[in-house]
This record gives structure tokens, C-alpha cells and sequence, in this order.
């Protein structure tokens, strides 16, 4: 078999993931896209190792190696997005923007993200997420 | 090295493509495609029964590539367990059953832009790189149960173990984070 077959096809896929990180909204479906992107080095690994005829098996024992912390990433991703989920009451990654640095000139900022310091036309601060859940979730 | 990559290509041929290559096309293109709409469907769970599609293709793609046991632990772990975990994930988190219009974040052509770009370079350095590169199937099948058995428990054994210490701090982790607080509730 053509090795560009396999290798083509692992790119593609990392970049179908790639995407999928970068432009879902939902947690889980950012998981899901991780998912996709270790799959696609995944194939890789088979691909090379069975080109190469490694005596050791690097390839394949790495494969089942990947395998494993995806699956453990996978546990643990949920559990922090299900803990999210619990104390926000949203699974979205746009809305989590606690520790997100606000910009600096108040003239071209969004709604909501007037910063708390040195507005020069003093609005009052009026964050997406008011301080106290904030105190609430990181206690 | 010339000669002899121009021999494997003589020997090989670039246009008459063998029926592993004409299977392995098929498979990935059904792979690819359900992949594509995992990461832009907009109804939550399709996407990730989609991506039982995707998984179950490259398990077939990992048999035509003769490596069975990876292709099998690819079925037990990913379709079997870690798609439920997902949907399991969707379902405690409330999520919309039906079409959910803001499945896609605002980013969404800077994310187009950067996986094409990266998808054009990425496809453009491995084609050239192993334009008169094959791999040869026939003979001794390289991922059978036997031989990977042997080699994970004489060559990786101490992996294998870290990797066991690793799944059991994961399993506390996540019991650990998913516990709800005495005070709480």
C-alpha cells in the first residue's frame, strides 16, 4: 500500500480536528474534536510502524499507550466539564471568560466588558459573571 | 536510495492501485466525511453518533493495515466506552436535543482559515515527502494479538505499568471532582 494513503488521510483528520477545537462552542464537542485529532496521530503511528517493520513494536505499543490517556482524558475532561456545568450552569468555553484580560482602551470594548479600573467616563463595571459566583465558583 | 525508490515505483506503479488502496480509499473517505460532520453538525448527539462512524472506520482502517489487536481496542475503547462517556456527558449537561443554533463559537472562519491552511501544508509535505514510499503487507501480519502481547510485556512493560499508575490517578481524579462537598446541598 502507498504510505501517502494512511498519512494523507491522518492529516486530513487532524485538521477536521483541528477546526473542531477551534470553532465549537460546546465543551464536549471541543472534546469530541480532541477525540478526532489524537485518533488521526493514532493512525499515523500504525502506519509507520507497520511501514518501518519495527522489531520492538514502537509504534503500535505507543498506539495502545495513546489509547489509554485518551481515555483518561477523556474521564477527566467530563468530570471538569460536568463541575463546570454544576457551578455555571453552562458547558460553553465562550462564556468562562472570568480569567480573560479585558482590554485596555474602554472606547472599543463589547458590551459587558467594561474594565474595572480606569474607565475615564466611569461606567460602572458590568462583567459577564458578577464577583460573587465568581467567589462562589473558585471556593 | 534513488535507484531504489525509482525501482519500488517502477514495481508498484502510481496508477493501478491495488484493492487494499481502493479499500483503504473508500474507508477513509466515509471516515473523513463523518468526521467533517461530527465537528460541524449542529444537533449535539448526531455529532457524537457521527463519531462513532468516524472511530469505526479507522478501526477498519487500522485491519487493513494489519494491525488487529489496535484495530479491536480501538472498537472496545473508543466506540465502546468513550462515546458513552460523551453522551453521557451531553445528557448531564443538559443539552439541547433538537438543532442548537449556537453550537459554533463566533471564531468560526479563523477556524476554517487556520485547518485549511494547516490541512494544504500538512497534505503538500507528506505527498512529497513519500511520494515513492510503500508499504509492503504481505508476509508475517505485524499487529496480530500474539506479537503485540509479546512485545508490550517484554519490551514496555514498565510503561505499561506507569501507564496503569496513570489510569488509576485518573479514576481517583475524577471521582475526586465529580464528589459534590458535604456542605453543599
Amino acid at each position: 500500500m502507498h504510505l501517502a494513503y494512511p498519512a494523507v488521510l491522518a492529516a486530513l483528520l487532524f485538521c477536521v480536528g483541528v477546526y473542531g477545537v477551534l470553532a465549537r462552542r460546546n465543551a464536549i464537542l471541543v472534546l469530541m474534536s480532541v477525540e478526532l485529532m489524537l485518533n488521526a496521530v493514532n493512525l499515523n503511528l500504525v502506519a509507520f510502524d507497520v511501514w518501518l517493520r519495527d522489531t520492538l513494536h514502537a509504534g503500535q505499543a505507543l498506539t495502545l499507550f495513546t489509547i489509554a490517556v485518551a481515555a483518561a482524558e477523556i474521564g477527566i475532561g467530563l468530570a471538569i466539564v460536568l463541575m463546570v456545568h454544576r457551578n455555571r450552569g453552562t458547558a460553553d468555553v465562550d462564556r468562562l471568560r472570568d480569567t480573560a484580560e479585558r482590554p485596555e482602551s474602554p472606547g472599543d470594548t463589547p458590551d459587558g466588558d467594561t474594565p474595572d479600573g480606569d474607565a475615564p467616563d466611569g461606567d460602572a463595571p458590568a462583567d459577564d459573571t458578577p464577583h460573587g459566583e465568581k467567589a462562589e465558583a473558585t471556593a | 536510495m534513488i535507484p531504489a525508490a525509482q525501482a519500488a515505483a517502477e514495481a508498484h506503479g502510481f496508477l493501478s492501485p491495488s484493492g487494499v488502496e481502493i479499500a483503504f480509499l473508500l474507508v477513509g473517505l466515509v471516515t473523513l466525511g463523518a468526521a467533517v460532520v461530527t465537528v460541524t453538525t449542529r444537533q449535539l448527539v448526531h455529532a457524537a453518533l457521527w463519531l462513532v462512524v468516524a472511530l469505526g472506520g479507522l478501526a477498519v482502517e487500522y485491519l487493513l493495515l494489519t494491525a488487529e489487536f489496535i484495530a479491536w481496542v480501538q472498537v472496545l475503547i473508543y466506540v465502546g466506552s468513550v462515546v458513552v462517556l460523551l453522551l453521557f456527558g451531553l445528557m448531564l449537561t443538559k443539552a439541547p436535543i433538537g438543532r442548537s443554533p449556537d453550537a459554533d463559537s463566533g471564531n468560526r472562519p479563523v477556524a476554517l482559515g487556520v485547518a485549511l491552511a494547516a490541512a494544504v501544508a500538512l497534505v503538500w509535505v507528506v505527498v512529497d515527502a513519500f511520494r515513492t514510499t510503500w508499504i509492503d503487507l504481505d508476509g508475517a501480519v505485524q499487529g496480530s494479538t500474539e506479537v503485540t502481547g509479546a512485545t508490550l510485556f517484554k519490551h514496555w512493560v514498565l510503561p505499561f505499568e506507569a501507564l496503569s499508575v496513570l489510569l488509576l490517578a485518573a479514576l481517583v481524579g475524577a471521582i475526586v471532582l465529580s464528589r459534590k462537598k458535604e456542605q453543599e446541598r
